[in-house]
């Protein structure tokens, strides 16, 4: 089972990791900064296999990569929002974080929830409802099965 | 069926005779730019994680340091050093100090009808010239930079038709802003924005720049421009000071091309607004906005550091003083701007008014290197976003508005339109 964390509608990557932080050395050192303005304990929270829910355009705002990978590098199993910012939603396939599209899940579950998460199906299951994601298309989800775009990069080569 | 310009572009990166929104293709990328904001990560998995390390095309990649620069602390300095090291050892084009990125790509590289991919959101300016830029991670610019190609999803075509001209004391920014609280932060989510019509043949190309470049705050995947006369005496001027040639490839919209939905702006109906905080897509005008007194104003950014943007404020703040509880800063957009501001003797007037003037750089936009506000604090800016601590302290506000509302507002000290203070330069 994985814990929820839920956020509002237009979560920006600046809220998900600051830009004071982005030029440390890397990403596990930036990660207890991990939606430090929004939730200050978020980082400490956080355990590896939680799931991260949003309403409207997550990850709106700058190209950093930085922003999934600090989800990614907490343990954060997967990121499911009713829509994402499109630089968030390619990222984070390219390095393997799992984003699922959900209309409704956002305005129905609360924080600290359980929830039982199948990728493969693309299904979440919260207080016995489940709610069904939008599927990826195959070439997007293709590149999240290998492990992300290096991943298949270096299996190609 | 007719194609968007949009589309063409993708269509000639591909090297397919026609494309569909909704259907995925590689393409090839003519320039890679990645800053500083990224580009260490880029470096460390290039060494560390792949199998056959390799640079498709060297000349294809430009590495600009423009967001920490002057670095500030002992690790923002390695992080540039690893920058500069590596293009050095590989050849690439490398830029410190010389501009934020996106001016330094548009004063020295883009062409109309190139296929640009850029570790950086604001990469969509580039529709100022008619080509198509956008912004990308860093694996998507490690895998570019080591294949040449990247894939991407055709995205569907808004089309933004403007007409007649912008009124004295209104400008592009407000226009921009204005069309951002219309569509909503997601109003344009992976779509073009392309802008066209006898409205947008009106403005300078450096304007057409300021509408591009927001375009990602609507969460659109690049902006487009008609392109035309204008844009190429763009490119004649950059040969005579560059020596780079006037190329490129003039895409147009075909008649019959299929838009999303054509949305209608007359420019004489606009007036200027701010964007109130922690969202861009908020604009209100100026003479709504109430008492708001601010600590500090900022003029610069890829949005608004041109020298556009510097004569405007240069004609409101002559013979002026800053308002004493202000901290009013100035970054030009690139030395170049700055070389134009000293020779038309702008810099002159904005340091005896009081303003501090910055090196070219991203500055208070990017919030982490230089006049971060404090907690409770509120700024008034020309940057591009005013989300929630983006400027400093995560409990200050950031307003956004035009060149000549943030120069008014520096001597108001609080939240004012420039009205009819300019003076004649």
């Amino acid at each position: 089972m994985s814990r929820i964390f839920v956020f509002r509608n237009d979560v920006d990557t600046d809220q998900i990791i600051a830009s004071q932080y982005l030029l440390l050395p890397n990403v596990d050192e930036m990660k207890s900064h991990t939606f430090e303005s929004l939730d200050p304990d978020f980082a400490g929270a956080v355990q590896p296999g939680d799931i991260v829910v949003a309403g409207d355009n997550f990850g709106c705002g700058s190209s950093r990569e930085q922003a999934p990978a600090v989800l990614k590098a907490l343990g954060v199993k997967a990121v499911v929002a009713a829509s994402f910012a499109r630089i968030f939603f390619r990222n984070a396939i390219n390095i393997g974080l799992p984003v699922l599209v959900s209309d409704t899940i956002g305005k129905e579950v609360k924080t600290c929830e359980e929830a039982d998460l199948d990728l493969s199906e693309g299904t979440i299951e919260v207080g016995g409802k489940t709610y069904a994601c939008t599927k990826l298309p195959p070439y997007m989800q293709q590149i999240l099965n290998q492990g992300g775009l290096i991943a298949s990069l270096n299996k190609e080569d | 069926m007719g194609m968007t310009m949009g589309e063409k572009i993708i269509a000639a990166a591909a090297g397919v005779p026609e494309v569909k929104p909704g259907e995925i293709h590689t393409v090839k990328t003519d320039y890679l730019m990645s800053n500083d904001g990224t580009t260490h990560l880029t470096i460390d998995m290039y060494n560390t994680k792949l199998k056959h390390p390799r640079i498709a095309d060297p000349k294809k990649l430009v590495f600009i340091v423009d967001h920490n620069i002057p670095a500030e602390n002992p690790k923002t300095a390695a992080v540039h050093k690893k920058m500069r090291e590596f293009a050095a050892a590989n050849g690439i084009d490398f830029y410190e100090g010389k501009g934020v990125c996106h001016q330094i790509m548009y004063e020295r590289y883009v062409e109309p009808g190139q296929f640009i991919m850029g570790a950086d959101s604001h990469t969509c300016s580039y529709g100022a010239l008619g080509a198509f830029g956008t912004g990308i991670g860093c694996t998507d610019f490690l895998y570019a930079m080591v294949t040449g190609e990247s894939w991407v999803l055709v995205p569907e075509t808004l089309r933004f038709e403007l007409t007649g001209k912008l009124r004295e004391g209104v400008y592009p920014r407000d226009l921009i802003l204005t069309i951002i609280r219309d569509i909503g932060a997601n109003g344009a989510n992976y779509k073009i924005m392309e802008f066209g019509g006898e409205g947008l043949h009106n403005l300078s190309v450096n304007d057409r720049f300021v509408l591009c470049n927001l375009a990602v705050e609507a969460g659109a995947k690049t902006g487009l421009c008609e392109v035309d006369e204008k844009v190429r005496s763009f490119l004649k001027l950059r040969e005579e000071k560059y020596g780079k040639p006037a190329g490129g490839k003039y895409f147009t919209s075909d008649p019959d091309a299929k838009f999303l939905k054509t949305y209608t702006y007359d420019l004489s109906k606009i007036e200027p607004v701010v964007a109130t905080p922690d969202f861009v897509d908020t604009a209100i005008p100026v003479s709504e906005v109430g008492e708001v007194k601010i600590d500090e104003a900022f003029l610069g950014s890829c949005n608004n550091g041109r020298i556009d943007e510097l004569r405007v404020a240069a004609s409101i703040l002559k013979g002026k003083t800053v308002h004493p509880d202000v901290r009013f800063l100035i970054a030009p957009a690139s030395q170049e701007v700055y070389l134009q501001a000293l020779e038309e003797g702008l810099v002159d007037i904005f340091l005896k008014s009081g303003a501090m003037m910055m090196n070219p750089n991203c500055s208070v936009c990017w919030g982490s290197c230089q006049g971060v506000i404090g907690e409770g604090e509120t700024l008034i800016s020309t940057g591009t976003r005013n989300f929630k601590g983006r400027a400093g302290h995560k409990d200050s506000k950031v307003y956004l508005g035009s060149a000549a509302t943030v120069t008014a507002s520096a001597i108001a000290g609080c939240i004012v339109s420039a009205g009819g203070i300019h003076s004649k330069l």
